[in-house]
């Protein structure tokens, strides 16, 4: 099933998510990117319907566009946020999307910050989060090991050790997982881990920066 | 004629859309404008009538980003500019949803004129008062294009052109001057056709240059008036060369 992780530093934040497409029993793609660049500085890490998780995204991303045409500076990332719940608020009791979203974002008088918004419209400011049955595992293990003054290395070494209990400890895990930064420079993507299948189980990440 | 001039649904006997023409009219009251295409270059430049003191210069900006590689200058009735740029800007980001690709220059003009035709027929509204010169970069030919609009609908390619005030006078000089530029030459050459109808100086010219790789780039004040006085030194020098073979304009 398919997991999303979020993680807030004092002026970075990473959002990762698993790169499998699956439907019933089959896997479509084991490199599918879920987490969308919305904009310079802002990332969507988005899991649920394949096709609304897409539309949804893609129709968050284009709005956030438009506004910074129509009015020259972007959308701040809390803005954003309230954006992308009211959407799924307004649809939700008529055409609903199946969409849970963790949203981060760098701005210049804010730093970064992390949101958690799932399908029903909930909508929470966090430091740490995770949807999907990985959170199941990830949560009790971000909240032992989380510090807000964390580096940016300590932050991915965190989202590794979750992607590693996921790996072992979930039924039909999804192995493949893409890791994105967004702080001060920009949004982009930091790593991909790839599962190497003739390794033991808990092998160390393969990563590509 | 005057009965033939309230609702715009009505021909006149002798085939005009009267509200059109009217249109046109509050189009040659606006500001002049102009627009060249070069090779790997677009400008757009508009004049800029003098801002009262107490106005915020910052906030009447004439040239409108549509898209990351589009751009529109119009001249005649700036409120209904806003919204048909609003519109256009809406278009541009409806297209990249729906089929994941930047709009064409070609298409958003398109666009455009078609809103602009829908208000020449249709009852109790009156047409656009403004003609727009859009510009732009076609995202796969990655070609350069200038299109014009006007009230009535219509909509054609040009290499250059001119609208607004005196753009009859700016037409001919950019007809007689005209030929391929690139890069600077470009520029000048629009800031040339500007110059033969407005007061010359960076206050009272507003420019836009689009290329592929940047985009678009507004020119400061201070890179307008250095233009302009290469633009006045190159003019002299002519006159000087022209007075010293003894001969007049």
């Amino acid at each position: 099933m398919e997991c999303v992780i979020g993680v807030v530093g004092r002026d970075f934040a990473v959002v990762a998510a698993d790169t499998s497409a699956v439907q019933s029993i089959l896997v479509h793609k084991t490199d599918e990117d879920k987490v969308m660049v919305l904009d310079s500085h802002k990332l969507m890490g988005a899991s649920g319907e394949p096709g609304d998780r897409v539309q949804f995204t893609e129709y968050i991303q284009k709005n956030l566009h438009l506004y910074q045409f129509r009015n020259t500076i972007p959308l701040s990332t809390a803005a954003t946020a309230n954006f992308t719940r009211g959407e799924l608020a307004t649809a939700l009791r008529k055409n609903p999307y199946m969409v849970n979203v963790i949203l981060a974002g760098y701005d210049n008088d804010v730093g970064a910050s992390l949101y958690y918004i799932d399908y029903i419209a909930t909508l929470h400011k966090i430091e740490k989060g995770a949807f999907g049955y990985g959170s199941y595992f990830c949560l009790s293990l971000m909240d032992k090991l989380y510090r807000p003054d964390m580096t940016k290395e300590e932050a991915v070494d965190l989202v590794d050790k979750c992607i590693k209990e996921i790996r072992l400890r979930l039924v039909v895990a999804p192995q493949n997982f893409v890791i994105k930064i967004v702080d001060k420079d920009g949004a982009k993507e930091y790593a991909r881990r790839e599962y190497i299948s003739d390794s033991p189980p808990d092998a160390a990440p393969v990563s590509e920066a | 004629m005057a009965r033939y001039d309230r609702a715009i649904t009505v021909f006149s006997p002798d085939g005009h859309l009267f509200q059109v023409e009217y249109a046109l009219e509050a189009v040659r009251k606006g500001n002049a404008a102009v627009g060249v295409r070069g090779t790997d270059t677009v400008v757009l430049g508009v004049e800029k009538k003098s801002t009262p003191k107490l106005q915020d210069s910052r906030s009447v900006r004439k040239i409108a980003k549509l898209d990351d590689h589009i751009a529109l200058a119009c001249a005649g009735l700036k409120a209904d500019a806003r919204v048909l740029i609003n519109r256009a800007r809406v278009e541009c980001q409806s297209h990249r949803l729906t089929v994941e690709d930047p709009v064409t220059v070609e298409y958003i003009t398109r666009y455009i004129a078609g809103l602009q035709q829908k208000y020449t027929q249709s009852g109790g509204v009156r047409p656009f008062g403004l003609s727009t010169l859009i510009v732009g970069f076609d995202p796969h030919t990655e070609k350069p294009a200038l299109y014009q609009t006007d009230p009535s609908g219509t909509f054609s390619a040009w290499k250059a052109n001119a609208t607004g005030r005196n753009s009859n006078s700016m037409r001919e000089f950019l007809e007689k001057n005209y030929k391929e530029t690139s890069g600077k030459e470009t520029i000048k050459l629009a800031i040339r056709a500007l110059l033969e109808v407005v007061e010359s100086g960076g206050k009272n010219i507003e420019i836009a240059v689009m290329t592929q790789k940047d985009g678009l780039r507004e020119l400061e004040e201070a890179e307008i008036d250095e233009y302009v006085a290469e633009i006045e030194a190159e003019k002299a020098a002519a006159e000087a060369a022209k007075k010293g073979a003894a001969k007049e304009t």
